[in-house]
């Protein structure tokens, strides 16, 4: 029998040389002549890892790693095809602490399952919620989500159940279900580790939201900068069959523009416009996707529904925190030893996974400042690592937990520079529309340069100008910016030399 | 095939998709490296839009352009996990590096590798984690004496 090996195929594996340890694999078995089948999986999200090549075995899948292409003839010769002892060894995968210290139900078949294979999806308990769904009132679907207490999890965290209600309620001859995959938060990947690596889980969820709704016709808008992940959503609607039914997808690509990740932004992307945010309402909901009713969601958010459909939404429910239900897959990047991707329920504090999981800094530095939530997240001093990781919790300190993207920064950071960077890109990446955030981002960068010249009676300008942005932007890209200026301000002033009035 | 033939033929593809624009574009950059301006007329035309539009829509989106890159195109990564690990210095050395030498450098922010950072993309599809100085130094002569 041909033993299966699996190497990885997700970027950040590749991005570490996974395709030459994969032909170095195939070449090592050929020069033996032993017939293997390999497998192309997603990451499991050790990224630190990668690559991690795992092998079948009756005592289950054996991880190695991080295996370099000179190390797969030692490999072979230590008989790691029957789990054999190396010093790469891991064990068996799913027993690794750090994995098995997880829950996951979005990402369960990332890293697990043949992304390119439906049967494969299919035979690990994929396809169930959809099949459910064929059999339910689109109102009872959109009860079980609402029941499951699911929020949306590209940022702004609005209960999902609400939105499909609205655009299920909203009679029109045509709807859209519109997946958010723009994932333009620096230190978050989530969404791209999904896409490559359990792919059919997000075209389920599509289509289960298209029976909710009523809608035949979805779109994944996925940024130009992961053209491996959307290889990997062509490559599954290729091999879906009739899997989704009448629902059709189609795969938009962005162009490098972080506020087309804004919902009415990237709907003007669709259409063929430059990405510029449209004034609300009509909420997309109600007049969206060339002027229909349209269901836009996060990637994760849509993920989260086919296992909520096939365990039912209690079990969802059951999970997490306050108003926060269910799990998070939060990302850990940045300075950290062990990064990567840690679904857990809602609760744990900000110190845990920072350092039970992330093992502190990569560096061996201390750790002093965390940002969570992307570019318009806070700077969190070790002071509030304390914070639980839920969306009240976090927005109780002025902070959010976004798309649970974790970027820690060790005690070389500067903040001051920092904060100078979040108005530099605001400044880049602003559509125009708002004075404020237009002229205001490009102000900010020029204030930041006095205060770090020494002129620290520019700091009252600076917040001033934060307030001004705040009030008076339309959306998110310039009313949050001084969201990260103003914590590091606030929490490291040291760093903002001129503080000496 | 000529370039306007290119054109054409792409045009042909698309034009009849809802909100054909931006996969017009894509699919005309990634033919013939760039976006021509002998593009814009025969685009604007098929899809009903004005040159003005279609133009605000080429300079609006940092992904596309509108002259020939070089050889090759090497991005670095600007966001804020590759901050964390050198990601400025790592991009201040690729300016030095490659200014005059024929391959194209930009900026990009973010290619969702921020675990195993600083993180490069070349010719858009190879990528290239953790990456130190001495590597990216090895990374452009790779480049160069291949090409
Ligand atoms: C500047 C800006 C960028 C955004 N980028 C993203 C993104 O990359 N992905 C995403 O899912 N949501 C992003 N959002 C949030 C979306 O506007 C919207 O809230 C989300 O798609 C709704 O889906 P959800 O309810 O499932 O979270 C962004 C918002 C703003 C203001
Ligand atoms: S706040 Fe900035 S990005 Fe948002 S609509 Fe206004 S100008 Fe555009
Ligand atoms: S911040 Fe550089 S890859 Fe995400």
């Amino acid at each position: 029998m041909r033993t299966t090996i699996f190497v990885p195929g997700d970027a950040a594996a590749l991005a570490l040389g996974a395709d030459a340890v994969a032909t170095a694999i195939s070449e090592e078995a050929a020069r033996r002549g032993i017939a293997i089948k390999l497998v192309r999986n997603g990451s499991r999200g050790m990224v630190w890892l990668e690559p991690l090549v795992e092998v079948a075995t009756p005592r289950g899948r054996i991880a190695y790693g991080p295996v370099a292409p000179a190390e797969v003839p030692g490999l072979f010769a230590a008989g790691f095809l029957t789990g054999g002892v190396h010093a790469l060894c891991l064990g068996p995968t799913e027993e690794i602490p750090w994995l098995a210290r997880q829950q996951r139900l979005v990402c369960r078949r990332v890293g697990v399952v043949d992304p390119r294979s439906l049967a494969d999806y299919v035979a690990r308990g994929g396809g169930e919620g959809l099949r459910r769904a064929r059999a339910m009132a689109p109102a009872e679907i959109v009860r079980a989500v609402t029941e499951s207490g699911l929020r949306g999890r590209g940022g702004a965290a609005f209960p999902a159940g609400i939105k499909w209600q609205t655009v299920r309620a909203t009679a029109a001859p045509q709807k859209y279900v519109v997946c958010n995959a723009d994932e333009g938060d620096s230190g978050t990947f989530s969404d791209r580790m999904l896409m490559e690596g359990d792919p059919y889980c997000l075209l389920e969820g599509m289509a289960i939201a298209g029976l909710a709704v009523g809608a035949a016709q979805g779109y994944i808008y996925v940024r130009s900068e992961y053209p491996h992940a959307v290889a990997a959503l062509e490559a599954a609607l290729a091999g879906a069959g009739d899997f989704l039914g009448n629902f059709t997808i189609e795969v938009r690509v962005g162009a490098g523009s972080y506020v087309c990740g804004e919902e009415t932004a990237l709907l003007e992307s669709i259409e063929g416009k430059r990405g510029i945010v449209r004034a609300k309402p009509p909420l997309p909901a109600v007049a969206g996707l060339f002027g229909q009713p349209t269901l836009i969601n996060n990637l994760i958010t849509f993920a989260s529904v086919p296992d909520i459909l096939a365990q039912g939404a209690a079990a969802y429910r059951d999970l997490g925190c306050g108003r926060s239900r269910g799990t998070l897959p939060f990302q850990l990047a940045g300075n950290i030893k062990h990064g990567g991707l840690v679904e857990v329920p809602f609760g744990l504090s900000l110190r845990e996974l920072l350092y039970d999981f992330g093992g502190g800094s990569r560096s061996g530095r201390p750790l002093r400042a965390v940002q969570v939530g992307g570019p318009l997240g806070a700077y969190l001093p070790e002071a509030q690592f304390d914070t639980l990781l839920d969306y009240e919790a976090f927005a109780a300190i002025g902070a959010g937990l976004g798309h649970g993207g974790i970027v820690a920064f060790d005690d070389t950071v500067d903040l001051a520079g920092q904060a100078r960077y979040a108005m530099k890109f605001c400044a880049i990446e602003s559509c125009g529309k708002c004075t404020p955030c237009r002229i205001g981002s490009t102000r900010g960068v020029e204030v930041i340069d006095r205060i770090r010249a020494g002129d620290g009676r520019q700091i009252a300008l600076l917040e001033e100008l934060c307030e001004t942005m705040t009030q008076g932007s339309l959306c998110a890209m310039g009313s949050m910016t001084p969201i990260p200026v103003l914590s590091a301000l606030r929490h490291f002033a040291e760093d903002f030399g001129g503080k000496c009035e | 095939m000529e370039s306007s033939a290119i054109v054409a033929h792409i045009i042909e593809q698309h034009r009849v998709r809802p909100g054909a624009l931006l996969p017009m574009l894509h699919a005309m950059q990634d033919a013939l490296g760039c976006i021509p301006p002998e593009a814009v007329p025969p685009i604007a035309q098929a899809l009903n839009l004005s040159r003005a539009e279609v133009h605000g829509v080429i300079s609006y989106y940092a992904h596309f352009r509108q002259t020939p890159p070089g050889r090759h195109v090497v991005r670095v990564c600007c966001a804020e996990a590759c901050q964390a690990v050198g990601g400025e210095a790592l991009a201040e050395h690729a300016r030095e590096r490659l200014a005059g030498s024929g391959i194209t450098l930009e900026p990009v922010y973010c290619l969702g590798l921020c675990a195993c950072g600083p993180s490069v993309q070349v010719d858009e599809t190879t990528l290239h984690a953790r990456v130190t100085l001495e590597k990216l130094d090895a990374l452009i002569a790779a480049l160069e004496s291949a090409s």
